[in-house]
């Protein structure tokens, strides 16, 4: 099933007089269950890519399809509630609420959505088990390791099943072998639910967990590797 | 909700020292207020209270043309047979006290030292005079016999340098538009604490005071006294004024009111002032959590929160920090109240000749303006934190998430 389709979108962003076009015309399907990495050197519109697959930003030309529904020009609150219901964040540096326990930050997505306490409290403990932190459940980010807490923001991400992962340089603030936890965690997750996950690298030990890589230069998509294979569904996710 | 709640509380815990200070700001706005409402609620109640005990009375008997401020002495401006007409009202059972006052206009001389004065014919045994003997400070109270004596207050007799047993030349006006002057003692020197009241009255039996003004069976008011003020309408339904004009102590004091709706007026603009400068502090404060807290917004709006969620997690913070404020305002508040209550402000002699203000003034504190005072601080942080929610809310995610960066 496509999840998402992209077309011909351009983005270009406006700092005073000065014009730069982020994204020239770029095109894209992705079908459900793929682990696909954005590759390409900075600047290379990856990152701006992902940003309007996630509805945080509106491209100026051309349209972005999620789950049938063109996300393109929707409103503000419009494109919340498309987030809300559809999309998972995982952010390069460890985007959590510091001021929430690991418990908490998890549960967030689940109270935005007006999820039952009962609900939410299982979810939540699946989820810290998935990603197997049960035992840092009531600590809060600055309690926790770098790599600990992005795979809270990996639950987080997954509480409320969502179709589409979007990660943008997951690892980039991690060392190798914390980088390497939050991969293999990750594809788990992958294979295990069929969530979509979309993550932005540069990382080649990163790029090697993708099963299908597409690599953007200077705005434009230059190469389109789709190696895509169905994973098992189970319990975690979707 | 409770999330909400529970984000506010930890939010103004990171930075406990701002948070506690502007919870201050917002507390000595409130203590502040609550100080100013009680003492000009203290002053106007102290002084319609002093007026009616003094002055007006809760009723006044008199003739339709008398006209208080020139003490007029002409026998159609009179009652006649006051003593009659007061023992037909103390028989209401409502009325604590009736008695017949005659007000002149004077002069008191000592050596070449002179003084303008309102000197009042008293029945020397009412119940009325309570306050000026309880407030004798020396000598004895008038008898109604005495035909020399005279009381004086004692700011007066600071003036004049006189003391009980000395002798003073008064002049007054006269019934026939002339003036007549005797030399009388000074029988006692009162204080009602009230200086511009106690400078300008001289009290002397009702008796000598007919006679040397030869008005002989009149007297310019009937000063009425009830058990229970809320009982005034009643009364004035009760009595057969016979001719005269009852006046009740609302009519009589609209000076006061008047000034109280002035200090009413002149109050909502220092609250305003107050809460401005209140306001200023929590806007300060949230416009810096805002730029503070930038990436979490951008993480909260990416996690599809609505931009009305995000506005009502800054009001929740605000609403926190407003209940602590108030917290803190209730009770610096209720100790300075209390102190002022206890011990009021000694503001001496304001220079107000017949001015019904004490020499001190006690606050007095109304549960409704701590209501409605209280509920004003709330409304105002609210709506100070307006601006920096509508900030947050309007952030774009992707501005905010590189904002953190």
């Amino acid at each position: 099933m496509e999840i998402l389709k992209v077309e011909n979108v351009t983005r270009t962003y406006k700092i005073g007089k000065l014009e730069t076009q982020a994204l020239r015309g770029v095109s894209l399907s992705m079908e459900s269950g793929e682990f696909t990495a954005l590759v390409g050197p900075s600047g290379s519109g990856k990152t701006t890519l992902l940003q309007l697959i996630g509805c945080l930003d509106q491209p100026s030309s051309g349209h972005i399809v999620i789950n049938g529904k063109d996300v393109s020009q929707l409103n503000r609150d419009q494109r919340a509630d498309v987030r809300r219901g559809t999309i998972g964040f995982i952010f390069q540096f460890f985007a959590l609420i510091p001021t929430l326990t690991a418990y908490e930050n998890i549960e967030m997505p689940l109270l935005l959505v007006g999820a039952p306490a009962a609900e939410r409290r299982e979810r939540v403990k699946q989820l810290l088990e998935a990603v197997d932190l049960v035992n840092r459940s009531h600590h809060r980010p600055d309690q926790m390791s770098g790599g600990q807490q992005q795979r809270v923001a990996i639950a987080r991400a997954l509480a409320t099943k969502p179709a589409l992962i979007l990660a943008d340089e997951p690892t980039a603030n991690l060392d190798t072998a914390n980088g390497q936890q939050v991969m293999d965690i990750m594809a788990r997750i992958n294979r295990e639910t069929g969530v979509t996950f979309v993550f932005a690298t540069h990382d080649p030990r990163v790029i090697k967990y993708a099963r299908r890589v597409v690599t953007l230069r200077d705005g434009l998509i230059v190469e389109n590797n789709g190696v895509l294979e169905k994973p098992a569904m189970a319990a975690v996710g979707a | 909700m409770n999330q909400l709640f529970k984000m506010a509380f930890r939010d103004l815990g990171r930075n406990r020292r701002r948070s506690f200070f502007s919870a201050l700001a917002l507390g000595m706005g409130l203590a502040l207020l609550l100080l100013m409402a009680s003492v000009i609620t203290g002053e106007m109640e102290s002084s319609m209270e002093s007026s009616i005990r003094l002055q007006s009375g809760h009723l006044q008997i008199r003739a339709a043309n008398y006209i208080e401020a020139r003490s007029s002495l002409t026998w159609e401006d009179l009652v006649v047979d006051p003593a009659q007409i007061a023992a037909q009202v103390a028989a209401l059972a409502p009325v604590k006290v009736a008695t017949p006052r005659l007000y002149i206009s004077g002069i008191i001389s000592v050596s070449d030292e002179n003084r303008g004065v309102r000197v009042i014919g008293i029945d020397p045994a009412s119940a009325a005079n309570a306050p000026y003997r309880d407030g004798m400070l020396s000598g004895t109270f008038l008898t109604a016999d005495d035909r020399d004596g005279i009381l004086i207050g004692k700011p007066l007799a600071e003036i004049l340098e006189l003391k009980a047993g000395d002798k003073a030349n008064l002049l007054v006006n006269t019934s026939n538009g002339d003036v007549d002057q005797q030399l009388f003692t000074i029988r006692g020197i009162y204080t009602t604490n009230i200086t511009g009241y106690d400078q300008i009255t001289v009290f002397m039996p009702l008796a000598k005071a007919q006679t040397i003004t030869k008005t002989e069976n009149h007297a310019s008011i009937l000063f009425i006294l009830l058990k229970d003020r809320e009982q005034t309408g009643a009364v004035v339904a009760a009595i057969q004024p016979g001719g005269y004009e009852v006046k009740t102590w609302i009519q009589l004091n609209d000076l006061i009111v008047q000034i109280e709706d002035l200090s009413n007026s002149y109050m909502i603009l220092l609250y305003l002032i107050i809460l401005g400068i209140t306001a200023t502090v929590i806007v300060n404060t949230f416009i810096m959590a805002v730029f503070e807290r930038t990436r979490e917004i951008g993480i909260l709006a990416a996690m599809g929160m609505h931009s009305r969620r995000i506005m009502a997690m800054f009001f929740a913070e605000s609403s926190l920090l407003a209940v602590g404020g108030i917290v803190i305002g209730l009770i610096i508040g209720g100790l300075l109240v209390a102190y002022f209550t206890q011990y009021g402000f000694f503001i001496g002699n304001m220079g107000l000749n017949g001015a019904m203000i004490g020499d001190t003034i006690y606050a007095h504190l109304t549960l409704k303006d701590v209501l409605t005072l209280t509920s004003l601080t709330f409304v105002v942080s609210l709506l100070a934190a307006l601006y920096p929610a509508l900030l947050a809310a309007q952030m774009e995610p992707v501005e905010a998430l590189r904002g953190g960066k």
